[in-house]
């Protein structure tokens, strides 16, 4: 990448966080190096330092801002520390991503959303599983909930709106998609997402040494399994 | 979410500030309790049959009876030496959404038994002063507590403000709010004039943080809380100065706020005052200790 990597802005998010902005516009490039820059940040431990959240096109530093660490100015604190963090990094270098397999049951009583998605891609059901399944993806980001992952990479074929109104509830493992992402719901909760299937896997569980399945940068990709295996595999 | 009394509520039974303790509320339970117990209630004010603000001894056996909030909605119940609950992921908090957390990842119910984790913490009592009737003639104050409605909350202006019209812009600060029924931990709905964008168009997902004011489509803003998500994908018009959070967590629904604007000087000087009266408050509980 030949571009200069630097940041486009800095806003206050209240008087405890600052949003450093890198794009206004989902940028695959810009949030692959924002997910290295969050991870020096965070590696720097500043004392001052209470949280760094990686974002689609830019990171949240959360930070005391009455701490001795700040000198006054937690926003130039902020904007020096990323700073010299982007010094550190090469955004040239090609770091190797961590690959997560997830498998999915694509089968109707899994994927109330995928009889519509067909209608509206002019595709069939197998043909919407298949392309599904062919992506390769990259987590983008985690937020919304714990282990929650926004994965880029969704084929512009399947591309589809959020449903006009959100289900009161998703099952837990719920895989779903929306414009040019999919997601894989950590738990039970409600959701506006169009959901084509489900994965036996335990996305998120507190009580793991990891308990998040998939971290940002992460790439990921799906594979089809019978409603028999996904039962074996849920356990 | 009101993070001020729970710090007063331990501080009065002799706990570290931040000690898991249950929050109450609006409505609060009967508790049985099997052990010499110290416990205190801080934060709204309950008509139940425990006093408010003051630490109180509670001999095995007794029943005490929270019963409902009068004045502010949510108070803290510590107990000396803490809950013995498991912490997960370094907390002993509950997330409900996620279902972890706490006791078994849920709000407590009828039957529910708490196990305490240092039993002999409730002879703290003998070193208080000026004790009377297993409890004290002295109390904390009531820092987070409205004493009139609309509340003002003071916001910093949040990096989307400049895409709403004017007349939102205008609405936003002279419009008295009114906190929806549809409200919870994660964040407070409010009722008023719908607000909107000169701009159409979603925003990139970007981070939000305690007190950010976020306005979806529909105009209505929310106000996310204590079990906020990191992120959101809708325009952030707004951020409540962090010394104002804890008086907004004292409303329920139907209370009213009122928005005014500040700066990060004017947001510092908040936290600066704030953190003078809460500091001289737990100097005066620690002193009735005898510290």
């Amino acid at each position: 990448m030949a571009r200069v990597f630097r940041p486009k802005a800095i806003h206050p998010l209240g008087d405890c966080a600052a949003y450093i902005e890198f794009s206004e516009e989902l940028d695959l490039e810009v949030n692959a190096v924002l997910q290295r820059l969050a991870n020096l940040v965070h590696a720097r431990a500043q004392p001052w330092l209470r949280d760094v959240v990686p974002a689609l096109g830019g990171l949240a530093l959360h930070f005391d801002p009455d701490h001795p660490g700040v000198h006054g100015d937690s926003l130039q604190a902020s904007a020096n520390l990323v700073a010299e963090c982007l010094k550190q990094l090469d955004p040239a270098a090609e770091e190797a991503p961590r690959t997560v397999e997830v498998p999915v049951c694509y089968a109707p009583e899994f994927a109330p959303d995928i009889d519509e998605v067909a209608k509206k891609t002019q595709l069939s059901v197998g043909e919407v599983a298949e392309l599904h399944a062919a992506g390769d993806y990259r987590v983008l980001m985690i937020g919304f909930a714990p282990g929650h992952a926004y994965m880029g990479g969704l084929d512009r074929k399947l591309a589809v709106p959020r449903r006009a109104a959100p289900r009161a509830v998703v099952a837990a493992g719920a895989v779903a998609i929306a414009n040019d992402q999919t997601v894989v719901y950590p738990y039970a909760i409600s959701g506006g997402w169009n959901v084509i299937g489900c994965t036996p896997l335990a996305v998120f569980d507190a009580g793991r040494e990891e308990p998040s399945l998939f971290a940002a940068g992460d790439r990921v990709r799906f594979h089809a399994v019978s409603k028999e295996d996904f039962l074996k595999m849920r356990g | 979410m009101d993070p001020i009394a729970l710090s007063l509520a331990n501080a009065l039974v002799g706990n570290a500030r931040d000690e898991a303790a249950l929050e109450v509320t609006v409505i609060g339970p009967q508790l049985a309790f099997d052990e010499d117990t110290l416990v205190a209630l801080c934060g709204a004010e309950f008509d139940g049959n425990l006093p408010n603000n003051r630490p109180l001894r509670v001999p095995a056996g007794s029943q005490l009876n929270v019963g409902h909030a009068v004045r502010g909605a949510r108070a803290y119940l510590a107990v000396a030496g803490g809950f013995g609950v498991e912490p997960v992921l370094g907390s002993r908090s509950t997330f409900i959404p996620g279902g972890f957390g706490g006791l078994q990842g849920r709000a407590l119910r009828h039957g529910d038994v708490l196990p305490l984790r240092d039993g002999l913490a409730s002879a703290r009592f003998d070193s208080l002063k000026k004790t009377r009737d297993g409890s004290v003639r002295w109390s904390a104050p009531p820092l987070t507590l409205p004493d009139r409605e609309p509340v003002l909350l003071h916001v910093i202006e949040g990096q989307h403000y400049r895409g709403f019209d004017a007349a939102s812009q205008r609405a936003f600060y002279d419009a008295v709010w009114r906190i929806s029924p549809d409200s919870n931990r994660m964040g407070f709905r409010l009722a008023g004039p719908p607000l909107a964008r000169e701009e159409s168009g979603e925003i990139l997902s970007g981070p939000t943080c305690l007190g950010t004011v976020q306005v979806p489509a529909n105009g209505v803003p929310i106000v996310l809380m204590a079990d906020h998500q990191t992120t959101g994908g809708y325009p952030r018009i707004a951020e409540i100065a962090s010394a104002d959070v804890p008086r907004l967590a004292q409303l329920a629904p139907g209370g009213t706020v009122h928005f005014a604007r500040c700066d990060l000087g004017l947001a510092a000087e908040l936290r600066h005052h704030l953190g003078e009266r809460v500091s001289a408050a737990l100097r005066g509980i620690a002193w009735n200790y005898g510290q």
